[in-house]
């Protein structure tokens, strides 16, 4: 790797880092999610200040090329990101239900009264 | 005495609730509950006007939901025994009391209003028949259980049944065979009742189109998959945490 690429990936990932800061801090992102991002910038900067990491899992996994590996990692790490916010909106999908059912049960209760007392015929 | 009521989901019945109060009214007089899934028309000022309490959900969560708020709702005011029944008029009420009879003596722990054991009342389409029969098979095959109309949503059950769809694994999509072979794997016994159930009076279904067809077997399969997998007490455990 090339000086010139070096600067230029962590120049990129010290971009990425102030943009997740920068989010965190305007309250744009939770640090619930940023952890995440800020953990790929982190395993970005070490493949690229330690190019030969890249080229030893390159060969435990069988990738002819290294950029070969970054795609894998890059699409799994995209595939696992999609899981992780699917399940999040699954559980704000109860939540939600949950709360509006609560809604309906204390609206009712409050314009009509306890169901018990009210004579249906 | 048991404490007994009806719940019925409706959305945009503003044109038929009125006419399904007032019948079911001429057959009990057991508390009624109108959950108003967030219609868009006049549905909750027909139900109050005919004299029912509604529960108004805030906006449109789907037929599943509607039919948990009820079992929520009823759970929460210590009702003992629940009749659930289409907000469109498809179910005829005179059969409520026999329901209520059969629930009430302990005979079983949900009672199922079956189209096909009654006389008459009106034929489902050919792809319906298809998807019941499927269904009935299923339910043959599983749970050694003979059930003619699995997809009925004419439905008496006990407190201990209800209680258990207040938790969030009661499937919301699509509440049919999978919830049926799920009572029957947790050892409760369902049985059927004969009922006339007439066609919906504007044509509507849950599952008009083929891509909902699809989704509704594929959620179907899955959850009947998932409730086999799933240990018999399972659902039983998380219902007590309630």
């Amino acid at each position: 790797m090339t000086l010139l690429q070096k600067l230029f990936g962590i120049l990129t990932v010290l971009t990425i880092f102030w943009i997740i800061i920068q989010l965190v801090k305007k309250g744009k992102l939770r640090e619930e999610y940023s952890w995440l991002w800020l953990l790929t910038g982190l395993i970005l900067i070490i493949v690229v200040l330690w190019y030969d990491l890249l080229l030893i899992i390159s060969k435990l996994i069988g990738a002819v090329y290294p950029t070969t590996t970054l795609f894998i990692f890059g699409i799994v790490f995209l595939i696992l990101l999609s899981l992780h916010f699917a399940i999040k909106i699954s559980h704000l999908t109860y939540e939600v239900k949950n709360l509006a059912q609560k809604i309906s049960f204390l609206e009712a209760e409050n314009e009509q009264g306890d169901p018990g007392d009210k004579p249906v015929s | 005495m048991k404490k007994k009521c009806i719940i019925i989901p409706a959305y945009n019945e503003g044109g038929n609730i009125a006419n399904v109060i007032q019948e079911i009214k001429k057959v009990t007089d057991v508390d009624l509950f109108i959950i108003d899934d967030g219609s868009k028309d006049h549905t909750k000022k027909m139900a109050k006007q005919a004299g029912a309490y509604v529960i108004s959900h805030p906006f449109n969560m789907g037929y599943g939901v509607a039919l948990q708020t009820g079992y929520k709702f009823a759970l929460r005011n210590n009702y003992d025994i629940l009749l659930q029944i289409d907000g469109d008029g498809q179910h005829i009420p005179d059969m409520i009391p026999e329901f209520f009879k059969k629930i009430e003596s302990g005979e079983c722990d949900v009672l199922i209003g079956s189209r096909f054991l009654g006389k008459g009342g009106y034929n489902p389409r050919l792809l319906k028949k298809i998807g019941i029969f499927l269904f009935k098979v299923i339910i043959r095959l599983i749970n050694n259980a003979r059930i003619t109309d699995p997809t009925s949503g004419y439905q008496c059950m006990t407190k201990e049944v209800f209680r258990i769809f207040t938790d969030d694994s009661f499937p919301c999509d699509y509440p049919d065979t999978n919830i049926i072979v799920r009572l029957h794997r947790m050892g409760f016994i369902v049985k059927e009742l004969p009922v006339t159930m007439r066609e919906n009076p504007e044509g509507r279904s849950m599952h008009k189109g083929t891509l909902t067809l699809m989704y509704y077997f594929f959620t179907m399969f899955l959850s009947i998959f998932i409730s086999l997998i799933s240990s018999k007490n399972y659902y039983k455990k998380k219902a007590l945490d309630i």
